[in-house]
């Protein structure tokens, strides 16, 4: 009799982890390592098919008509944002990109595809803490989530005012991946209030929980995997650069530009070190052109000099070099949290970390039936507990895979799949 | 504080706010124009009375002397940084839309074969440099590769040589410069034609010099002809070349470019 009760609540346990996790037995996925896998490119044959060109446009946004856009960032003329459209009537969904990424950086594209192949609408917007974002449709020091939602929200009114006379939209969703997941978290608590769009599904793909543990996190992967520690950054850098740039001469490309960059390094094989070392270069560099551009926008006085004006023709190179050795961390201790503080002279620290997370969204999240969750368990920018945490908020409208690092995953079929399911799933009450 | 007293604006004082006025909106041609004079303006920040450091200085977070990767030496900072505007706009407004109506027109069959015959016309090139770098295997293989892509190749419109295991050595005047030990010397940023040093610029004149003197082309009296080659062979470079503007998404892109060029041509020298 007991055997038989094991063996059923084995059977019952086997059957809701399987419930809960979206991996088949089939889900094969090449890169056990989740540094190698956030950062390699998974194998053609591999990823999901996608078309080699969607029906597309790109629109300019002017957010702020009236603002003076500083003369250092004389390129930026209005916030560029992307259509993929379809010919008849279909749901429009707005797609957040992720941490500093711009509306058509190479994986934006592809998820374009991917959204528009389902039959969408696809309206791509860069991250709020991109610069064209910061300069053209920000209203205060990037981090502040609610504000971000809010200024993400202006940006998506406008967006669909600029497109609607040409498309036939039935309905909207939203959808985001890594910071623009936890932006369009707090966006469509907002969409609650504002009942702009009502959105009829939420897709969150590989969301942060914890915003300054999961910058913390990343910024962590440079200081620590840099050989020879941050002293030792430079010489570092250069023999990066110097691999990379053989790398790509002999894969034949013959000029040196951020997608050449970007090509090679995706196909060579590094140490694990090396690689957690080179994404929190990345993030570095992302935190550090955020931070100039805020600094820049706001006045001056953290990197740039408060009432100096900088110009077309100014030289910044002293600014990049202290804004890439400024951490994501250091902005918020010396900066952010200062100057909220100085608007809400009772904020605690422990109080301002509270609101930069998705716990601030607990009772909103766990009774949202159309926000769901696609995830992997190895994700590096989940602290430990937060996996767990997240599965039980979300229950079955989470999709976690066992691998996949942050995002390496993305275009597998069966995590396009869930995606795909989770935004044009039945109504859920 | 050493950074922040007052500079001196060299010649452009009243010039920059106009110029800064008349960039919204107003004719990319007369930017262009103005863009290059920029170049003679200050780089350092216009500061006043009440200018405050930062609480980040350079000074202080940047530890040791020295070049640093992001603030390399640039001499002729003041010139490259309008040349490079003026490149921006250039592409924006010229050079890319040019590309765009080309790719538009020809299907990638046609656009393929354009890029072959003109790499085929620029083997000349290769050649030469190859010989002065006394790299005999590579003139052998760049000398087959010319025969053989403008035979059975048809006047290079197609490379049947790469697929016979002879591949591009691409070489110019400059690498020979740098074989011969000249250093780049300083960063130069030219106007169209982009990142360059003062050594790769003396190259390009002296392959150009050539090859319009003994080149393949010299025979050719028509002006209109070499024109539309040179017009043709500029869209392809373009039309292959991924690089865009703003791909950084850094407000640094200027700095970045400047540390990458020079890294990157060091590699061809070298080869």
């Amino acid at each position: 009799m007991r055997q038989i009760v094991a063996t059923v609540l084995v059977m019952a346990a086997v059957w809701s982890a399987q419930q809960a996790a979206a991996a088949s037995p089939s889900y094969f996925y090449p890169f056990v390592s989740p540094y190698e896998a956030s950062v390699m490119e998974m194998p053609r044959w591999l990823e999901v098919p996608l078309p080699a060109t969607v029906p597309r446009r790109e629109f300019t946004l002017r957010v702020f008509p009236d603002r003076e856009i500083p003369d250092v960032f004389w390129y930026e003329d209005g916030l560029v944002c992307s259509l993929a459209y379809q010919d008849g009537r279909a749901p429009l969904v707005f797609l957040v990109a992720g941490t500093g990424s711009r509306y058509n950086s190479p994986k934006m594209l592809k998820l374009q595809k991917v959204l528009h192949q389902a039959g969408f609408h696809v309206v791509a917007l860069s991250s709020p803490i991109h610069m064209d974002f910061i300069v053209n449709a920000a209203t205060g020091l990037p981090g502040d989530s609610q504000r971000d939602a809010e200024d993400l929200y202006r940006v998506m009114e406008l967006a669909y005012e600029a497109v609607r006379a040409t498309i036939d939209v039935s309905s909207f969703a939203l959808a985001g991946y890594s910071l623009g997941a936890f932006n369009a978290a707090f966006v469509a608590r907002l969409d609650e209030e504002k009942r702009r769009f009502n959105f009829r599904r939420v897709l969150l793909v590989n969301p942060p929980v914890d915003l300054y543990g999961a910058v913390d996190a990343l910024d962590r992967l440079l200081v620590q995997n840099v050989p020879g520690g941050m002293e030792a950054l430079e010489p570092w850098v250069r023999s990066v650069l110097a691999t990379v740039g053989a790398a790509a001469r002999e894969l034949g490309y013959s000029e040196m530009s951020g997608e050449v960059l970007y090509l090679a390094y995706k196909r060579l094989p590094l140490k694990e070190e090396t690689l957690a070392a080179l994404i929190g270069l990345v993030f570095r560099m992302t935190a550090g052109d955020m931070i100039f551009t805020a600094d820049v926008m706001n006045g001056g006085g953290y990197i740039v000099p408060r009432n100096a004006r900088l110009t077309s023709t100014t030289s910044l190179g002293r600014f990049a070099m202290v804004a890439y050795r400024t951490r994501f961390v250091d902005y918020f201790d010396e900066y952010f949290f200062p100057s909220r503080q100085r608007r809400e002279p009772g904020l605690t620290r422990e109080a301002l970390l509270a609101q930069m997370s998705l716990r601030s969204l607990e009772p909103y999240l766990r009774n949202a039936g159309k926000v769901g969750l696609v995830h992997n368990e190895d994700d590096i920018i989940l602290a430990p507990g937060e996996m767990e945490y997240l599965q039980a908020l979300f229950g079955d409208r989470a999709r976690v895979f066992p691998t996949g690092g942050h995002m390496g995953n993305t275009f597998h079929p069966e995590v396009v799949r869930a995606m795909l399911d989770l935004l044009t799933g039945e109504e859920r009450p | 504080m050493s950074a922040w007293r007052v500079p001196r604006l060299r010649g452009c004082v009243g010039l920059a706010p106009a110029m800064e006025r008349l960039g919204r909106g107003a004719l990319p041609t007369a930017f262009l124009a103005a863009a290059l004079l920029l170049g003679a303006c200050s780089t350092l920040p216009r500061t006043g009375p009440d200018t405050m450091p930062p609480l980040r200085t350079y000074e202080a977070v940047v530890q040791g002397g020295g070049p640093t990767l992001l603030d390399a030496s640039d001499p002729l900072e003041g010139f490259n940084r309008g040349s490079y505007r003026f490149n921006y706009y250039f592409d924006e407004y010229v050079f890319l839309p040019v590309v765009r109506a080309y790719e538009f027109l020809l299907p990638d069959y046609a656009e393929d074969r354009v890029s072959s015959a003109v790499d085929n016309i620029g083997e000349f090139g290769n050649l030469t440099n190859s010989l002065l770098q006394w790299k005999p295997r590579k003139a052998g293989i760049t000398l087959g590769r010319f025969v053989i892509n403008s035979t059975v190749g048809i006047a290079g419109l197609w490379d049947p040589a790469t697929a016979m295991g002879l591949e591009r050595q691409s070489e110019d005047f400059g690498q020979t410069l740098g074989h011969y030990g000249v250093g780049p010397g300083a960063y130069l940023v030219l106007p169209i034609l982009g990142p360059s040093s003062v050594r790769d610029t003396t190259g390009l004149v002296a392959d150009s010099v050539a090859f319009s003197l003994v080149g393949p082309l010299a025979w050719v009296d028509e002006a209109a002809v070499s024109a539309g080659y040179a017009g043709t062979a500029a869209v392809d470079r373009r039309h292959r070349t991924r690089f865009r503007y703003r791909q950084t998404g850094s407000p640094f892109e200027y700095e970045l470019l400047r540390m990458l060029y020079p890294m990157q041509r060091e590699l061809q020298v070298a080869d």
